[in-house]
């Protein structure tokens, strides 16, 4: 019965999801002349350039989840402490963007970050630099834009975590002879650390396969692994090649996502009924 | 730990508003120093904002509180040196047991071998010795209970707030914490203000019981005194089970329904023994001070009087039996016995025509419309 019931969309995931999925992966281990073989992996070994743009992939993917968490856990903390209604409505200021296009958000970065782009215009305007600062097509603009995009991931589940915590537990630690900040950091903090390593994992995740924001706010300079996919696909057509990384990818973020279950109680933490 | 740290608590004046509605109206209280007194009352009635007032987490509208000499009332929580047992124990879970007991010893720059040693102590003391590495999350309701009372002792306060910290205990379980709870504050001796909305408790465990309603005291004074001696309508209500007659004054002696009682020459609280002509009144009557006795049996003997009553229901209640009846003006009455084999088998049937039986002494005047 259940399963008839859930036929439909059973089938659907198989079809769009599974079997797609499958055949990339299958492509993987052929070779430029059809035969079954491990060249596309020992490449990825052997050549520098595939360790470059791992090393790229990762180094942006780390500098975004700092960015976020030294921008997204303060806020999440005034938003814990602000009264319900409140909070409420400065949460949808910050889930607003969510909601909005990843492209548009990413070119109107582009409009305000560029040589000629509102930041630098009214920046030179005003006598704070003379000449346009290089804001977009680099690793700064890239991260402006991409931590603008992943905030929302990280404040969630901080938000979550930290409005779960008993406030009675603040009020023993000051009873019990701790100042404000010393309540902070002694207990409130570790309490909160569950739902930042959750954010965290999150945003970071999320950034290893991340396309868009690296592809036009990096101006080419800056290669992740999607962006070689894609330069694979559109400009090589080497489905091969593709594939293989898409491959690493994959099996590296389930394999994070796999640990990070182990350490936590990861469904929880993001959301799940309790 | 010693006695002589222990320092009285002096309330005065102490008042607390939202908005229109007064939490706390002009509270004047004394705690005696080394004293376990307990705040009973109602929800709402006030009685913990007060302990928050004492704690510091909230601050009055006016009054004074001091510990001993030192003038508190604009003093930080974390500056107080009190203890306080959460309701819901707000043990820290990211800490084991030991941890959460050393916390506040931590806090006080003790060294880590006099810590590890206090720790131990403590734990002895509530007897929870060998749990020191347990994860809060694998203690059981009782156990935390402990944890929180060891983390609010270790440091020897001076002054030990609880705000109910045995309602989310079962009955059995609460029963022998209040025993416990008392025999740890004689060991201690420390100041202890106990909050709780269980009259049974506060009687078990207090030297003396603060009944606060409405954001007032209504009557400060020992379990015995407050049984016995209620000095308002809602005390009398509040604590223990009661049957209220109307009286009023005739010929210079109380009367009910016309006929003359005999009550105690003792003036009780604010009566006068010898009323005005007409006055009114209402007199309290405990179930197990009214005897049932068979009707017409002539006259009682002196110092007892007699109210003819028409019995109602008579339960069973395991240890007890209550018998409701009605009076002749149409007033309710509950006569409680022992439910001895004897007893049960003299027990009036419904219908019955009874005569219910009260001492001078054991009946409690009091004005007609307590304070509310």
């Amino acid at each position: 019965m259940l399963l008839g019931l859930s036929g439909p969309a059973l089938a659907l995931v198989l079809v769009t999801m599974v079997l797609p999925i499958a055949w990339l992966f299958g492509l993987s281990f052929l070779a430029d002349d059809g035969s079954l073989s491990l060249v596309r992996y020992r490449r990825m070994i052997e050549q520098p350039s595939y360790a470059r743009i791992f090393g790229a992939t990762f180094k942006v993917s780390l500098l975004t989840t700092a960015l976020c968490v030294v921008l997204g856990y303060p806020l999440a903390y005034v938003l814990s402490q602000l009264p319900r209604r409140a909070a409420n409505l400065c949460l949808i200021a910050v889930m607003l963007p969510f909601w909005t296009s990843l492209l548009v958000r990413t070119y109107a970065w582009l409009v305000l970050l560029q040589r000629r782009g509102l930041v630098n215009t009214w920046g030179m305007e005003l006598g704070l630099w003379d000449e346009p600062l290089a804001l977009v097509h680099n690793l700064s603009g890239t991260l402006i834009g991409m931590v603008h995009i992943m905030l929302p991931f990280l404040v969630l589940p901080v938000l979550n975590s930290m409005r779960s915590i008993d406030m009675d537990c603040m009020k023993a630690a000051a009873n019990l002879g701790a100042s404000p900040t010393r309540a902070f950091w002694s207990v409130f903090f570790p309490m909160s650390l569950p739902g930042l390593f959750a954010g965290s994992l999150l945003v970071f995740v999320i950034c290893l396969g991340f396309y868009v924001t690296p592809a036009v706010l990096g101006g080419g300079k800056i290669v992740m692994v999607s962006n070689q996919i894609a330069n694979d696909i559109e400009l090589f057509f080497n489905w091969g090649a593709a594939s293989s990384l898409g491959v690493v990818l994959l099996v590296s973020t389930m394999a994070l996502l796999w640990l990070a279950s182990r350490l936590t109680r990861l469904e929880q933490l993001l959301g799940a009924s309790r | 730990m010693s006695r002589a740290s222990a320092v009285p608590i002096t309330i005065r004046q102490v008042a607390k508003a939202y908005g229109t509605v007064a939490a706390l109206d002009c509270i004047d209280l004394d705690v005696r120093s080394g004293e376990f007194l307990t705040l009973l009352g109602p929800s709402g009635s006030g009685k913990t904002t007060l302990l928050m007032v004492l704690a510091g987490f909230i601050r009055p509208d006016q009054g004074s509180l001091r510990f001993g000499d030192q003038e508190v009332i604009r003093l930080a929580p974390h500056k107080r040196d009190i203890g306080m047992v959460f309701q819901n124990y707000a043990l820290f879970p990211h800490l084991d047991v030991a941890a959460n007991v050393a916390y506040p010893l931590k806090l006080r720059g003790v060294s880590a071998a006099d810590c590890a040693r206090r720790v131990t102590q403590a734990l002895q003391t509530v007897k929870l010795e060998g749990l020191g590495t347990r994860r809060v999350h694998e203690l059981s309701g009782g156990q935390r209970q402990r944890v929180a009372l060891a983390r609010a002792i270790v440091f020897e306060p001076r002054i030990l707030l609880m705000d109910e910290p045995l309602s989310a205990l079962d009955k059995q379980l609460r029963e022998s914490m209040q025993i416990e709870l008392r025999h740890l504050h004689d060991q201690l001796g420390m100041t202890t203000v106990y909050v709780t909305h269980d009259q049974r408790e506060a009687l078990t465990m207090s030297d003396r019981v603060a009944v606060i309603a409405g954001g007032r005291l209504m009557q400060v004074d020992t379990p015995r005194m407050l049984y016995d001696r209620p000095g308002n309508r809602f005390v009398a209500e509040f604590i223990g089970e009661s049957s209220f007659l109307e009286v009023t004054a005739s010929g210079g002696a109380w009367c009910w329904n016309g006929r003359p009682l005999q009550l105690s020459t003792e003036p009780s609280g604010s009566m006068d023994p010898q009323p005005a002509q007409g006055a009114r009144a209402c007199l309290m009557l405990r179930p197990e001070r009214l005897r049932i006795a068979q009707a017409g049996q002539g006259s009682p003997a002196p110092g007892t009087n007699a109210l003819p009553a028409r019995v109602g229901d008579v339960i069973y209640q395991g240890d007890t039996f209550l018998v409701q009846a009605l009076l002749d003006d149409g007033t309710r009455v509950s006569a409680r016995a022992i439910a001895g084999a004897a007893a049960l088998a003299r027990a009036p049937a419904r219908n019955e025509t009874v005569e219910l039986h009260f001492d001078a002494g054991e009946a409690v005047l009091l004005p007609e419309e307590g304070p509310r």
